[in-house]
């Protein structure tokens, strides 16, 4: 049974974008991911305070404080541009604003994961 | 889309603020505030890869009074998005969504943001040796 007009279709209404279950499926799977991720980082953060930069190499350096940081970076980066993709939608209806919004805030998350596991690839690696 | 006379449903502003929409809004607020999170993390952990010196820096920005008391916020935002975002996921598979259970995990989630914003900051203030 089709419900949608012919006319609707054209236009695109009622339809999602982009695929509105797998966004709603990522953004919880990486929910899930960042409940133990973000405990782990708190109490990690909580050893570095007042930490010097010889403290700090050898913690980035332990292999796997340095995959659970990568982990991290991937789910919080992916999270918040899915997140901040919904309030783009819901709030910012001029076209123009709308769609610069969005690609500012995909690019520029994935420009931030790419920049924080390069650079803690490089601490960990050892230069 | 012109919207023409037709009724608009009433505004937000007519209803009273309560728990489960204080809640639900508060969710969104701290969500967009962890992006400075997310930020302030990647400065944090890029500042080595500068040296010891700007390492040196960026603990010292993180360590002073503002620093801080933007630690201080972002904790408790990551607390409260934490605690009612595993509400969220909690509902999203059927559970709580009985009036009397929203009551009972929305205070939940308040009262942990509380206890362990103030916890997280004491164990800080300990490593640091000021206690």
């Amino acid at each position: 049974m089709e419900f949608r007009s012919t006319l609707s279709k054209v236009r695109g209404r009622g339809l999602s974008k982009e695929g509105g279950t797998g966004h709603w499926w990522a953004e919880r799977m990486t929910a899930v991911a960042l409940i133990p991720l973000t405990i782990w980082f708190v109490i990690s953060a909580l050893s570095m305070v007042g930490a010097d930069y010889a403290q700090f190499r050898a913690w980035i350096g332990d292999h796997g404080n340095a995959v659970l940081l990568i982990l991290l970076t991937i789910a919080v980066y992916h999270h918040g541009q899915l997140a901040l993709q919904v309030i783009i939608e819901d709030y910012i209806h001029h076209e123009v604003a709308h769609f610069t919004a969005l690609i500012m805030v995909k690019l520029g998350a994935v420009f931030l994961a790419v920049y924080t596991i390069f650079a803690v690839a490089r601490l960990a690696f050892g230069s | 889309m012109a919207s023409g006379n037709r009724p608009l449903s009433p505004h937000l502003q007519v209803y009273r603020p309560q728990l489960t929409s204080l809640l639900s809004i508060l969710h969104r607020i701290t969500g967009v505030g962890l992006w400075a999170g997310a930020l302030m993390m990647t400065y944090w952990l890029s500042s080595a890869t500068y040296g010891p010196e700007a390492f040196e820096r960026a603990q010292g920005i993180l360590g002073s009074w503002f620093g801080r008391l933007v630690l201080l916020g972002l904790t408790a935002a990551l607390y409260y998005h934490l605690a009612n975002g595993i509400r969220h996921l909690a509902w999203d598979i059927g559970w709580g969504f009985e009036m009397d259970n929203l009551q009972i995990s929305g205070w939940a989630v308040v009262v942990f943001t509380g206890v362990m914003t103030l916890l997280t900051f004491l164990a800080g203030y300990w490593v640091a040796g000021a206690i």
